[in-house]
């Protein structure tokens, strides 16, 4: 191995180490970033070893939890994933999780088996499809999502078509046919294109939701008309004016059935049908089951690793993610963007019983500052179940402020400490009651973090 | 008399609606519905005329510049004129972000291309190149109100600088963000009763002053002066008092 990689994988390993000695962090991100200062190709030296090839994840929602679900999969299938599993998806996380699993002299053991899966930021992506030549790339969707870090949702798609021209051959492109914006990119794919998508229209909502980021078509600037809409902007979509419109789906849903914790799936594909029961609620982990099964495919992996994989799943840290802590059961679902809140608020709703419920708005840079996005999120679907509500975070004025226009009241009670809110949500959840926590990012990691010290879970970099 | 009824025209909901701008109709709603003043909200997308007569508030917020490309030229086929005819005629307008650049006199992109705006405003907006950092970020803007100094809240993300001619004023000053332009500490524009402005976050849910200007200026246009009676506005002057604490 190249010296260069092997001084990387030293450093890297080094200043994780000492990170995680010094102040009990994940110390991803700062191996990484050292493996990277030293040797700028060492993720690609690393990956290259891996005799599965790699599969990268991207989109705005469901990355983590479809890179999981595609990581259980390839256990499933007798393969070791190499995976960044803790959801530090920007290249420098992607490089501290090949940097621990190598060996000193810069080797991935039991190379013939491993297959890489890596979760990547939208942004980062382009990167990585240069650096690592992935054998497939899976979108989820694109929606807007920190609108102050990365721009306009078009800046993002414009990143991927560019970095998609430009991609190898070999390259199989994994795409969500029901996204607009994610289907486009079929057109500038110069290999193999699967998409996936549900047909069964059953699953559609009458109402039009107003986290909707796609309304043009990209051919030709005419508005889409939808004879089905799932979520937001994803659907069966056509342009109104011009021929451009939703791709037949390959791997498709073709029967759904949503219950309180768990969903049932018929995914049809050329080779036969998969029967799933996926125990997540929610259309948008549907989406996630369907996006991991057609990652899968295209790798060639087997049905029945598929369906055992998603059958035996277990959420990914903060969605959905189930805790027990004083003898109440705790559910931490996260809530970053207008969509992923709004299939988080639909998923609860469809769940008996009044709710006790505890509503984080953190401002952070991993956040995005802009919190002007709650205003089109539907507080209003859970209102009228919600027995107890705080309203917790940075921006717990601005939160509480929504929530009474959702018709909370107006009296919502704040909390600026995550601790005290924490604290003030269980005091008030009945025994063995449940309490429902829907944080932002930042405030997702400062729960599971408080959680974890009450005995609820183990920390995610230590691995399930 | 009978109870007013503010009637609202939102122009291009669905095409423009990417900061929160739906928050300023739910404010406008809620502060009308709790003093017993009507509410009528017509939304109006591509292709669709708009009566200069009908409306006594006519929204517009924010969108993504593909978006917004496909919005100018029917802004300036169909809605336009009227727009104008409706300001001149003393109808409110709120302009948002996006909105309030195409509703100046021309937009020049960073090629240097120059986009015609509907002309309501005395100003121009030019973006700076591909390399300029957006103006991104909080903003506190203090804004001389008809009952006395106020400020305003909330945050602002884009390209273009905006500078008013001379049949322009400010709305406000920025105290911290950076405004119209980043240099001359100016926020927002004023003409007759349309306002536009950069802020959103949304705008008027946490700052209720500005929204009840709003709903006055466009209410005098039929009913004059109109008492707006006070209103719980415990939720409102916290979020307001919490953003003037940010950076």
């Amino acid at each position: 191995m190249n010296p260069r990689t092997i001084a990387a994988v030293a450093a890297g390993k080094l200043a994780g180490l000492a990170s995680r000695v010094s102040r009990r962090g994940g110390g991803t991100a700062i191996a990484g970033l050292a493996a990277l200062r030293v040797d700028p190709g060492v993720v690609r030296r690393l990956a290259s070893q891996a005799g599965a090839g790699t599969i990268a994840v991207t989109g705005t929602n469901g990355k983590t939890t479809t890179s999981l679900m595609l990581s259980r999969i390839a256990s499933a299938a007798g393969l070791r994933p190499l995976h960044n599993r803790s959801g530090s998806n920007l290249m420098r996380g992607v490089a501290a999780m090949l940097v621990e699993e190598a060996t000193l002299t810069a080797t991935i053991p039991d190379a013939k088996r491993r297959l890489a899966i890596m979760e990547v930021d939208e942004a980062t992506l382009p990167e990585i499809v240069r650096e690592v030549a992935p054998r497939a790339v899976v979108f989820t969707n694109l929606f807007r999502d920190q609108l102050d870090r990365y721009g306009e949702v078009d800046t993002v798609a414009k990143s991927w078509e560019r970095a998609l021209a430009a991609a190898a051959a070999e390259t199989t492109l994994v795409l969500n046919a029901d996204d607009p914006a994610v289907a486009h990119l079929g057109r500038s794919a110069p290999g193999r294109v699967l998409y996936y998508g549900v047909d069964d229209a059953a699953a559609g909502i009458d109402s039009d939701e107003h986290a909707s980021d796609f309304r043009t078509c990209l051919d030709c600037g005419a508005e889409l008309a939808y004879d089905v809409t799932f979520y937001g902007h994803i659907g069966h979509w056509r342009c109104s004016s011009c021929p451009n419109r939703r791709p037949a789906p390959h791997v498709r849903v073709t029967r759904v059935a949503l219950g309180q914790d768990a969903t049932s799936l018929t995914i049809a594909t050329d080779s036969g049908e998969l029967h799933v029961k996926l125990p997540l609620a929610g259309l948008y982990n549907a989406y996630n089951a369907l996006a991991a099964a057609a990652g899968a495919i295209a790798l060639g992996l087997p049905h029945d690793a598929v369906v055992g994989a998603l059958e035996g799943f277990s959420a990914a840290f903060g969605r959905q993610e189930r805790f027990s802590v004083e003898g109440r059961h705790v559910q931490v679902l996260l809530g970053k963007n207008p969509t992923g809140l709004n299939q988080v608020l639909r998923a609860l709703a469809a769940r008996d019983g009044r709710k006790t419920m505890l509503f984080f708005l953190n401002d952070g840079i991993a956040d995005g500052r802009d919190i002007s996005w709650i205003w089109d999120a539907d507080y209003e679907t859970v209102q009228p179940q919600t027995a107890w509500v705080l309203a917790a975070g940075t921006r717990a004025e601005d939160l509480a402020l929504r929530l009474k226009y959702a018709g909370f009241g107006d009296d919502v009670p704040i909390e600026h400490s995550t601790a005290t809110a924490l604290r003030r949500a269980l005091d008030a959840t009945p025994a063995g009651g449940t309490l429902y926590v829907v944080p932002t990012y930042t405030a997702m990691l400062e729960v599971r973090e408080l959680l974890a010290k009450r005995g609820g879970a183990r920390r995610f970099w230590e691995g399930a | 008399m009978s109870e007013p009824v503010l009637r609202v025209a939102h122009l291009y909901p669905r095409l423009m609606n990417i900061y929160g701008d739906r928050g300023n109709i739910m404010c406008l709603r809620h502060r009308c519905e709790a003093r017993g003043i009507g509410f009528e909200l017509a939304e109006l997308g591509l292709r669709d005329r708009l009566d200069p007569a009908a409306f006594d508030l006519i929204f517009a917020g924010g969108a993504q510049d593909r978006e917004q490309r496909g919005v100018v030229d029917d802004l300036l086929a169909t809605k336009a004129d009227a727009v104008r005819e409706a300001v001149e005629d003393g109808v409110a307008l709120l302009a948002v972000c996006g909105a309030y650049q195409l509703f100046g006199r021309f937009y020049r992109e960073a090629s240097g291309a120059e986009l015609p705006g509907a002309g309501i405003f005395d100003l121009h907006t030019e973006h700076p190149g591909e390399g300029v950092r957006r103006c991104i970020g909080n903003v506190v803007a203090d804004w001389d109100a008809p009952d006395g100094p106020r400020t305003i809240v909330g945050f602002e993300n884009h390209g273009g600088r905006t500078r008013l001619g001379p049949g322009a004023r400010p709305l406000a000053r920025v105290r911290s963000g950076y405004g119209n332009n980043g240099e001359d500490g100016t926020e927002g524009a004023v003409y007759r009763n349309a306002i536009g402005t950069y802020i959103h976050g949304s705008l008027l849910p946490k700052n209720p002053a500005l929204a009840d200007h709003v709903i006055r200026l466009a209410l005098s246009r039929r009913y004059g002066d109109v008492a707006l009676v006070t209103i719980d506005d415990r939720a409102e002057e916290r979020a307001h008092a919490a953003a003037l604490r940010l950076r």
